[in-house]
């Protein structure tokens, strides 16, 4: 253990809880510098176990840094700076707060080296996030972020009790380890759905278009980047190589596709997207070979930056208008050029276009799928990823920044370009997204295990760019049935918040009934009788109990009139009086026994 | 505002800038099937060294998506914004 470690959540919540105390003045300086140190401590970080802790029977490991949870805290920890600078107008410190704390756990947990460490910083990852959800005020936002929490707790629980019964087991302890994923335990399904709700796999994936579409503009930036690629780094660790995570990853892939397609809302749109992408990296942990678990690393890393920048795009629109709906929103090329343009880097990028990162990251894992002979689960992934560049690499910028002008007057008279910083947030997202597809050794170098993977092959490029172009063409002639229609689509939470109301109606309607039912038999049947009980009791006490004591005192209290003649105040008659009366009761008691 | 005027540039040549589009898909689609040009020897299905088997995928699967997916919404899936309002 090194004496000098750092660990590099340590800035970030620091600077978190230092904040308010720092001069308005500086606070900017303060905004940028707090992130580039968390960054700089995780690039200085030497490989190895750092940060051991003795906690009663338990060694806490604070930081376990080899090649896979590197990867994941590079860029992690470098998206903190791209998107703070995003929010860094934002005068209100408490955002800043939430989510620098919720940055940090999430680096927490990906250097967590045990299961009670990673419990610890998985639920402040939780209880942080949830306010990037409040803090945008509006009617829904408490409901939506209870709905958020109340998902997160159960996933947590979850955890918890996997995580209790694995270390119970002869032979397991707390250490964060690969699970052995021939052998399914219930400790291990427990752990395993616990990663699951937080990487949004279906059934348990509903909460996050539900709070990503919700949370402030500059929030969904850390929302998007931080719990689902956690989960992903948790799955990568624990259960490479677990065979139902392939067609569940595959399903989650189309599945996020399909609702995209019908949804309204930019936001929730890719928000449903996050769903599709992080089907291709469940996919790829469940194949578990070393290619499709570089895939897997790769295809996150890539992810967070181009969907970062998306969320950027479409938070600009969203801060600069107050809209994020395509039926509100249209033409806005004319006022929002160059945030169109980033935009559509981002969509190009995350369709795997050539030259940015989308095509070095993401492709990995369809050809690990190609030589794992997976052939139907490479070719449903190719079909994924036409739905990918039809909606986020068309849809969203075409109905936002082209298409059919829907923008109310005042909405037009709002929009224009959003600030410097979040022009340079996205400009600099922008640039790595095409830096890390030009230069593929920044992001090959970081991945766990040795890459043998070329891209930039003539037949890779030829089938992109065929299965994209012609996915385009397809688009535009199909355009009028993408119209944007003002909707929302019925998914999985259904169950909780229609089921949360039928609760509320239940105890509302017919519990209430039969308690009111049972207040008025009680009042009628009951509370007469008590009465009645009562005043029998009453007379009872009255007549019988008080007569017997006044009865008892009245007949005491004659005698002694009575016997009040007889004493005269001779001494000697009255001793005769008493000795004669002993003597006849001594003669009495004799004659007895 | 330079890209403004870039983008209007096209915009205003609409018909031309779709030919010139429509012209290096095809181009595209020819180099495809020239096995000198375009290696297919790490394709790794038979149905992939058919010339234009990407761009035909390309064009049916996004086809296939918005008919398919514009279905199941309109099955009861899509519905009235204020569904859930109380």
């Amino acid at each position: 253990m090194s004496d000098l470690w750092l660990h590099p959540a340590s800035a970030l919540i620091l600077g978190a809880l230092l904040l308010p105390l720092i001069p308005a003045r500086l606070k900017k300086v303060w905004l940028l510098a707090v992130p580039i140190a968390a960054f700089a401590l995780n690039t200085i970080m030497p490989p190895g176990v750092h940060g051991q802790w003795q906690f009663l029977d338990w060694t806490l490991t604070f930081g376990r840094v080899d090649r896979l949870a590197s990867v994941f805290g590079h860029i992690m920890s470098l998206i903190s700076i791209v998107a703070t600078l995003y929010g860094l107008h934002v005068k209100e410190d408490a955002q800043h707060i939430a989510a620098w704390i919720y940055a940090g756990a999430a680096l927490g947990a990906v250097y967590a080296g045990d299961f009670l460490t990673l419990f610890l910083f998985w639920e402040m990852m939780a209880f942080s996030s949830v306010f990037l959800v409040w803090f945008r005020r509006r009617k829904e936002s408490p409901a939506a972020g209870y709905r958020y929490l109340l998902v997160h707790m159960a996933g947590g629980v979850c955890l918890l009790a996997g995580i209790v019964l694995h270390a119970s087991t002869p032979g397991s302890s707390f250490a964060f380890e690969a699970f052995e994923v021939s052998k399914m335990t219930p400790a291990s399904w427990l752990v395993l759905i616990g990663f699951l709700v937080n990487g949004a796999v279906p059934p348990f994936h509903a909460w996050l278009p539900d709070a990503y579409g919700e949370g402030t503009f500059n929030g969904s930036i850390f929302l998007c980047t931080y719990t689902t690629k956690t989960a992903v780094y948790a799955l990568c660790r624990g259960f490479a190589g677990l065979d139902l995570l392939v067609p569940l990853g595959v399903a989650m892939a189309l599945y996020g596709v399909v609702y995209a397609v019908l949804e309204n809302d930019s936001r929730r749109l890719l928000a449903y997207h996050i769903i599709s992408q992080v089907g291709y990296m469940v996919a790829a942990v469940g194949l578990g070979t070393e290619m499709a678990i570089n895939g897997a690393c790769a295809h996150a890393f890539a992810n967070i930056l181009y969907k970062g920048l998306l969320f950027m795009g479409c938070g600009a629109v969203l801060h600069m208008t107050g809209q994020s709906k395509f039926t509100e929103l249209g033409g806005l090329y004319q006022k929002m050029p160059w945030t169109f343009l980033l935009t559509l880097i981002g969509g190009l990028s995350i369709s795997a276009f050539p030259l940015t990162a989308g095509f070095v990251a993401k492709s990995m894992i369809v050809a690990a799928g190609f030589e794992a002979h997976n052939l139907w689960a490479a070719f449903l992934l190719m079909l994924a990823s036409v739905g990918t560049f039809l909606h986020t690499g068309l849809k969203v910028p075409y109905f936002i920044f082209f298409g059919k002008n829907h923008c109310r007057p005042e909405t037009w008279e709002r929009a224009a370009e959003p600030p410097w910083n979040m022009m340079t947030a996205m400009a600099i997202s922008a640039f790595l997204c095409l830096f890390v597809g030009c230069y593929t050794p920044y992001l090959y170098d970081l991945l766990p295990h040795p890459v043998h993977y070329h891209p930039y092959t003539a037949y890779h490029l030829s089938e992109t760019l065929q299965m994209l172009l012609f996915t385009a063409v397809s688009f535009f002639l199909f355009l009028k049935k993408l119209e944007p229609e003002p909707t929302i689509s019925l998914d999985l939470d259904w169950p909780y918040r229609k089921g949360g109301r039928m609760f509320l109606w239940l105890a509302q309607k017919p519990v209430q009934f039969a308690d009111n039912c049972l207040g008025e038999f009680y009042r009628v049947g009951g509370i007469a009788g008590l009465m009645g009980s009562a005043r029998l009791a009453g007379w009872f006490d009255g007549r019988v109990i008080d007569g017997v004591v006044d009865g008892l005192a009245e007949a005491v209290r004659k005698l002694g009139q009575r016997l009040r003649p007889v004493q005269r105040g001779a001494v000697q008659e009255n001793l005769t009086l008493a000795f004669a009366l002993g003597a006849a009761l001594l003669i009495v008691l004799w004659l007895v026994w | 505002m330079k890209l403004l005027r870039f983008i209007e540039f096209f915009r205003a040549r609409l018909r031309a800038t779709v030919g010139v589009c429509l012209a290096l898909l095809a181009l595209l689609v020819v180099v495809d099937a020239i096995p000198g040009v375009v290696d297919k020897e790490h394709a790794h299905t038979a149905p992939e060294h058919w010339p234009a088997f990407w761009a035909v995928f390309g064009f049916i699967g996004c086809a296939i998506l918005i008919i398919l997916s514009k279905a199941f919404g309109h099955a009861g899936i899509m519905t009235r914004e204020d569904y859930y309002d109380e």
